[in-house]
């Protein structure tokens, strides 16, 4: 009995039309909707709030009633299924893409993954990188055959929009003006201590970091890299590699024995 | 036995945007709270600034998504992020809410009201027995503000409370804002409610701020916000309390438009006071 009560009072907190649930009443009323919509408020208004804390730029790009009213749709549609808010939104991006009024900022979809790539970075698992004395220990012709794991912060946000200067200049990172070269930019979002880093990956790096990922050894990735794009730049790759981007050396090649 | 670990000292809710503020020099405050579910990510920062409170401060962990109160099981791999908190931080107390928060695979992310009957009364006995053995720690449980009732309700509140601590032998974390705000939603004497109150089993305070607006029949309606400063008649509440009690842990909780730590700070130092009083009289026999 008291089940049923809990699922109609759930019910009518996500629907507005919703009729009061059964049973709840006031000391002066047998009805009372305002009080009822206290929750309902409180509902909607910490989601919208979790939503922008977890995308500011996103809301920052449309407007803070423009994205209170867009997240509040969210929130209807998709009500959080954890109690752990920070990481509540996966699905904004996909909603975001699909948003009618939203539609004349094609660009505002992507900003949103890189803003949820960034939250998931900031909350990662911890893991000291490898730093340049790691690289200068190993020998040149071994480099080829060594497989990487990847900081577990690490991760890529493809898109055909400038969104890593978009981003910028929406998180206060840049100054606010127009995008003078409009093309797509790969963003890496990694952080290799306490503090998260966003940076535009240069030519075939997003290639490169993705193949090391899938366990494909150092020239394999660096393989793929080129002929995604023949302005890959192996040196400037491997030196980011070494500066925060990998946490391990793994598969080393068996050592065989001189004859 | 004292119902938690935490000093008997004024304390703050803690937020990130005081970090920088709070690590610069030591602070006038005895204990931070935190809410555990901020905490539940693998690494970063958030661990980082908890390490940094926990080797500094004593320590509160304050759940807000157990979902106590609701009728369906407990979610068996919450119960366990909070077992790892709470193994990795040993923090002086774990406090929880007389409140639901998640039903049917939904979480509200809000502390909803439930009714009080036998079948309730039950069901939270229950969540709060599974959650001492899964923590192997005592836990105080929240007296809630509320804005409705509910008509199958027949237990008074005070009396739920005290029919839990019996059963399960947990304490209490009596929010003296949460009384004040729910006195003048539901007509009672909110004074009449902490006579009734078992403050022997209190581990804990809070105190918030609150706003006023009116419900549609024109009756005053108090919101819980935690979002302005402690008002006069609930430190006068308050000061009833700990003049029957003695000096409590005593938390100031600021979670929405979060001023300076310059303006909570001076809140803490205002409890603080008042329980430097308190201290210094002797405790008032408790009410007949």
């Amino acid at each position: 009995m008291t089940h049923s009560f809990q699922t109609a009072f759930a019910e009518a907190l996500l629907d507005p039309n919703a009729s009061l649930p059964r049973g709840v009443i006031s000391h002066n009323s047998a009805e009372p909707r305002k009080r009822f919509a206290v929750y309902r408020n409180n509902v909607f208004a910490g989601l919208a709030d979790a939503l922008e804390a977890r995308f500011p730029a996103t809301c920052k790009i449309v407007g803070a009633e423009f994205f209170k009213a867009a997240a509040r749709l969210f929130a209807a549609k998709h009500p959080p299924r954890s109690p752990l808010m920070m990481f509540y939104g996966d699905e904004f991006p996909a909603f975001l893409a699909g948003f009618a009024p939203a539609q004349d900022i094609p660009y505002l979809a992507d900003v949103a993954r890189l803003e949820m790539a960034r939250v998931r970075a900031y909350h990662a698992a911890d893991a000291v990188p490898l730093d340049a004395a790691a690289l200068s220990a190993i020998a040149r012709e071994r480099l080829a055959d060594l497989r990487f794991v990847l900081h577990p912060s690490l991760q890529i946000v493809a898109s055909d929009y400038p969104i890593v200067t978009i981003w910028a200049m929406n998180s206060g990172a840049m100054e606010l003006a127009p995008v003078s070269d409009w093309h797509g930019e790969d963003a890496l979002v990694v952080r290799p201590q306490t503090g998260v880093e966003i940076r535009r990956l240069p030519p075939g790096a997003r290639v490169f970091l993705q193949g090391l990922a899938a366990g494909e050894p150092l020239g394999a990735a660096a393989a793929l890299a080129l002929t995604a794009s023949t302005n890959f730049d192996l040196a400037a790759n491997l030196a980011a590699l070494f500066a925060g981007l990998a946490i391990e050396i793994k598969d080393e090649p068996i050592e065989v024995p001189p004859t | 036995m004292r119902a938690s670990q935490l000093p008997l000292s004024a304390g703050a809710g803690f937020k990130p945007e005081h970090f920088e503020a709070i690590s610069a020099a030591p602070q006038p405050a005895g204990f931070f709270e935190v809410h555990a579910e901020n905490y539940m990510g693998a690494g970063g920062m958030p661990h980082v600034q908890l390490s940094f409170l926990r080797e500094n401060y004593a320590l509160s962990l304050h759940g807000v998504g157990l979902n106590i109160g609701g009728m369906e099981p407990l979610d068996r791999a919450h119960l366990a992020r909070l077992k790892k908190l709470c193994s990795r931080y040993q923090p002086e107390s774990f406090s929880e809410h007389l409140a639901w928060s998640s039903h049917g695979g939904t979480f509200f992310n809000d502390l909803l009201p439930l009714p009080y009957t036998e079948a309730t009364l039950a069901s939270v006995i229950d969540h709060i027995d599974e959650t001492q053995t899964a923590l192997s720690r005592r836990l105080l449980l929240e007296n809630p503000a509320t804005y409705v009732r509910f008509a199958e309700s027949t237990i008074p509140e005070t009396e739920f409370l005290c029919e839990i601590t019996r059963a399960t032998g947990c304490g209490l974390l009596l929010d003296v804002s949460n009384v004040f705000v729910a006195a003048r939603n539901h007509n009672f004497d909110a004074y009449a409610y902490l006579a009734a109150f078992p403050l022997d089993l209190v581990g804990e305070i809070h105190l918030a701020g609150h706003f006023k607006t009116t419900d549609e029949e024109g009756a005053p309606l108090y919101i819980d916000a935690h979002g302005s400063p402690v008002i006069e008649d609930v430190f006068g509440l308050y000061e009833s309390v700990i003049a029957r009690t003695g000096p409590l842990p005593t938390l100031i909780e600021w979670d929405n438009d979060v001023p300076d730590w310059s303006v909570l700070r001076a809140e803490v130092l205002a409890v603080q006071a008042r329980l430097d009083r308190a201290r210094s009289r002797p405790v008032a026999p408790a009410a007949a």
